[in-house]
């Protein structure tokens, strides 16, 4: 019997761990990925919350993973068509070349929000503003952290849900990492650089993941990093180009002003691009917050509209690597028995 | 700092501006604080640019001063603005041109909640049929007169007989731009260049040949807040915000700050009188204040005007010295004279600050 | 100077480039468990000397961490050393030591 074929579509963290199952289960596998190489946003990201070890360890678990179960990985590429005719799907790519598949995993992942869009945070205009993104890429390099003037800075603020549960830019949700990703870098701060006081001006510290909690508690009795309560309002140049940061704190019941050397904008996650894209070329149902929608939020997660498509991370809804790697098997379990013939939906007997 | 940020912005709020035929309104109190501001923009708009610009001899205050000042309420506004409509489609024009803030402020927000409840745009237009018997049609284009001057701003610069450049060091003049927080503060998009990094008046230094002086504390107000000056006993408090900017600015050392509001130009300008009797300090060079210009003085200015038909003697602060480093003439005998010659008398010297 | 029957008011911001931080660091110092205070208010909520006076240890810590000290030695005067704050925090924060600590560095630095 000829064996049924999967295509998954985006080689970050959940394409991998999806192709990979779904491979290892005797599954034609192919695994398009826009990219050079894959890894996806995993690739910028230096040590991962909460226990500080290596992102590319994980790569490295994921790669292994691919070459082990032999999943035909096709890089750089990038579709200009997905449809589903009958019960096959057919997906385009640039170059012209097609692939055929009796399922489909969309694994598209996010975007980081593009912090200029906050304009009164002068992402883009104030030198010394950058994102976690940036400041990742900085511990990744391994060069000090420095300002723009080649300063060491001796103050430095993480602003909290940027881009997260704010109306103002369309944003309602929290992304969820983003808390814990603060408390991480600001210990990696704290490290590298000797002295320095650092400052997270968070609304809440959603701390919900198990350790979390722990790494918490750590930043502020080891390191000793101070906790603002207030969502940052502006921030402003100075002359010297350092950043005058303007919050409440909410604690004490008044407005704060400080002058900080560097302040690093926590951006949060949209739905990507290309889950935007793709997604509408499959005919896929969004939910409220542009993210791919499952049939049901409880009991129906990876499973979408489209029968024999499935969502697996990101593009689903913000989530951090252990849910993603979770989230990707559960994909691949849910495509399987899919292609074995095994109707979900007769299951639901609510509307 | 990187401008390309800042231009990024920009282009994102470009507002329509229409190109002529416009309805003009006058402000409450610009005439009395800055009287040479109203007439030079008329002046320019017709004689350097030769639009059709109409100003109708009924048409009254917005009323935003008493409606942000809680004395007029919202049905009563509502029912002046649409008068002043009124006044505009019999004149025949559709586009309207306020010179002041407040009144843009109050325009936008009327359209916008018209815009958003129909029924209260009906309800008004009933009220203004009961009490004058007037019809109004809706502006086609809304436009604060700096909107006017920052879209003819190169045209300006080509007739201009002077840069905003020191004449001794060839330097640009540094210039703080302050723009009134209801020109986009409440509706970003209907203001050019946004709320956050507001062009409309940078555009003029920049094409004039200055430098903007992006500091700290630009995007505070001023203070004048309606209520907050008009009560006395609030005072302390509107000061204190433009005494915050003047601290904020002053390491930037500003030859002068440019306004498009009414209040502004005139609480930091009085404000820096007041400041320097009650603490002793000064913000401008050599024991001056920083001299505070309207958009139309300056446009005036550039194009050569006499300063005393922009009515810069009625400034606190004394523009000479920055008439000096630019280059421009002026008659100090003719200072404090009328029209016709004759003395309107000299102002009582400042105790503290420097005046020419 | 000129009486305007007003004067300019004082800038009510906090400003922690100016901050006095001498009373947190001392309490820092000799009483690290100040810093993983998590300002839940379970101190405030149990505190006996807050049901019956105006004072609030959770606001009372957060104002010391941020420099603001100038009411702290009239509001730690109500503290009646009881030790039910301790006894109730949830993070383990000995709260009494810190009531004691901020005392001690105000009388250090005659604050």
């Amino acid at each position: 019997m000829k064996k049924k074929r999967v295509i998954v579509i985006g080689g970050g963290i959940s394409g991998m761990e999806a192709a990979t199952h779904l491979a290892s289960m005797g599954y034609d596998v192919t695994l398009l990925e826009k990219d050079k190489e894959l890894g996806g946003h995993l690739l910028g990201w230096e040590k991962l919350f909460p226990t500080m070890r290596m992102g590319k360890d994980v790569v490295e678990f994921l790669n292994k993973g691919i070459t082990l179960s032999k999943v035909n990985v096709i890089r750089k590429a990038e579709i200009v068509n997905a449809v589903k005719t009958g019960e096959i799907f057919t997906v385009t790519l640039a170059n012209g070349n097609k692939f055929e598949s009796d399922a489909v995993i969309m694994a598209t992942g996010y975007d980081l929000f593009d912090a200029r869009k906050k304009e009164e945070y002068g992402y883009g205009i104030y030198d010394n503003v950058i994102t976690s993104a940036d400041l990742e890429e900085k511990f990744l390099s391994g060069k000090p952290i420095l300002t723009s003037k080649g300063n060491v800075p001796k103050k430095i603020a993480l602003v909290h849900c940027v881009g997260s549960r704010d109306e103002k830019v369309g944003n309602v949700y929290c992304s969820k990492v983003c808390c814990v990703t603060a408390v991480k870098q600001s210990i990696e701060l704290k490290e590298s650089i000797p002295g320095v006081d650092v400052y997270c001006l968070y609304m809440d510290l959603r701390m919900f993941g198990m350790h979390f909690e722990t790494l918490y508690k750590e930043a502020q009795e080891k390191h000793a990093v101070n906790f603002i309560r207030g969502r940052l309002s502006e921030a402003c140049e100075n002359q010297d180009s350092s950043i005058i940061v303007k919050v409440e704190d909410t604690l004490a019941g008044k407005p704060l002003r400080m002058t900080v050397d560097m302040l690093v904008l926590m951006v949060g996650m949209v739905p990507s691009a290309g889950t935007v894209k793709v997604g509408k070329m499959l005919g896929l149902k969004f939910g409220p917050n542009g993210f791919l929608k499952s049939m049901d939020q409880h009991t129906m997660g990876t499973i979408t509209n489209i029968p024999g498509v499935f969502i697996a991370g990101t593009c689903a809804a913000p989530r951090p690597i252990n849910n993603v790697f979770v989230d990707a098997r559960a994909a691949a379990i849910t495509a399987s028995s899919y292609l074995e013939g095994y109707d979900i939906e007769k299951r639901i007997s609510y509307s | 700092m990187k401008v390309e940020g800042k231009q990024a912005i920009w282009k994102e709020y470009q507002k329509d501006i229409a190109g002529d035929k416009y309805f003009y309104v006058r402000s409450c109190v610009r005439q009395n604080f800055f009287p040479g501001s109203e007439t030079t923009f008329l002046r320019i708009m017709r004689e350097e640019l030769g639009k059709d610009i109409y100003e109708h001899p009924c048409h009254t205050t917005c009323t935003g001063i008493g409606y942000h000042g809680d004395v007029v309420p919202l049905d009563t506004m509502m029912t002046v603005v649409a008068r002043q409509f009124a006044l505009m489609t019999e004149a025949g024009y559709q586009n309207l041109v306020p010179s002041c803030i407040t009144s843009f402020g109050i325009y936008t927000e009327v359209l916008d909640t018209w815009h958003h409840f129909p029924e209260v745009e009906a309800k008004v237009r009933e009220y203004l049929r009961k009490a004058t018997g007037r019809e109004f049609k809706i502006p086609q284009n809304l436009a604060h007169a700096s909107d006017l001057i920052y879209k003819f701003r190169k045209e300006i610069a080509q007739n201009a007989k002077f840069k905003l450049v020191d004449k001794e060091t060839g330097k640009p003049l540094k210039v703080v731009d302050h723009i009134g927080c209801h020109y986009s503060k409440m509706f970003p998009e209907k203001g050019v260049g946004g709320a956050e990094y507001p062009y409309v008046l940078a555009g003029m230094i920049e094409d004039w040949g200055g430098e903007v002086i992006d500091y700290p504390e630009r995007r505070h107000c001023c203070g004048f807040g309606f209520r907050q000056y008009l009560v006395q006993a609030n005072r302390g408090y509107s000061v204190a915000c433009s005494h915050k900017k003047f601290e904020s600015m002053e390491p930037y050392k500003p030859d002068m700050i440019l306004t498009n509001c009414p209040g502004c130009p005139m609480f930091l300008d009085k404000w820096q009188y007041a400041i320097a009797e009650m603490e002793g300090k000064t913000y401008g060079k050599d024991g001056y204040g920083i001299p505070v210009l309207t958009y139309e003085e300056l446009a005036g200015m550039v194009l050569g005007y006499d300063p005393w038909d922009l009515g810069l003697q009625v400034h606190q602060v004394s523009c000479e010295p920055l008439l000096d480093r630019i280059g421009i003439k002026y008659d100090p005998l003719k200072k404090y004279n009328d029209k016709n010659g004759v003395s309107l008398g000299v102002p009582e010297k400042p105790s503290v600050m420097k005046v020419s | 100077m000129k009486d305007f029957g007003f004067t300019i008011n004082k800038d009510r911001q906090i400003d922690m480039d100016t901050a006095d931080m001498r009373v947190a660091e001392y309490v820092k110092t000799h009483e690290p468990s100040f810093n993983i205070c998590i300002a839940c208010g379970t101190c405030t909520a149990t505190c006996s000397a807050g049901i019956f006076t105006d004072m609030n240890l959770r606001k009372l810590f957060t104002l010391v961490k941020r420099g603001e000290i100038a009411n702290t030695r009239t509001e730690i005067a109500k503290c009646m050393l009881c030790g039910k704050c301790s006894l109730a925090c949830p993070r383990g924060v000995n709260t009494r030591n810190v009531i004691v600590k901020i005392n001690q560095a105000l009388i250090k630095f005659s604050l």
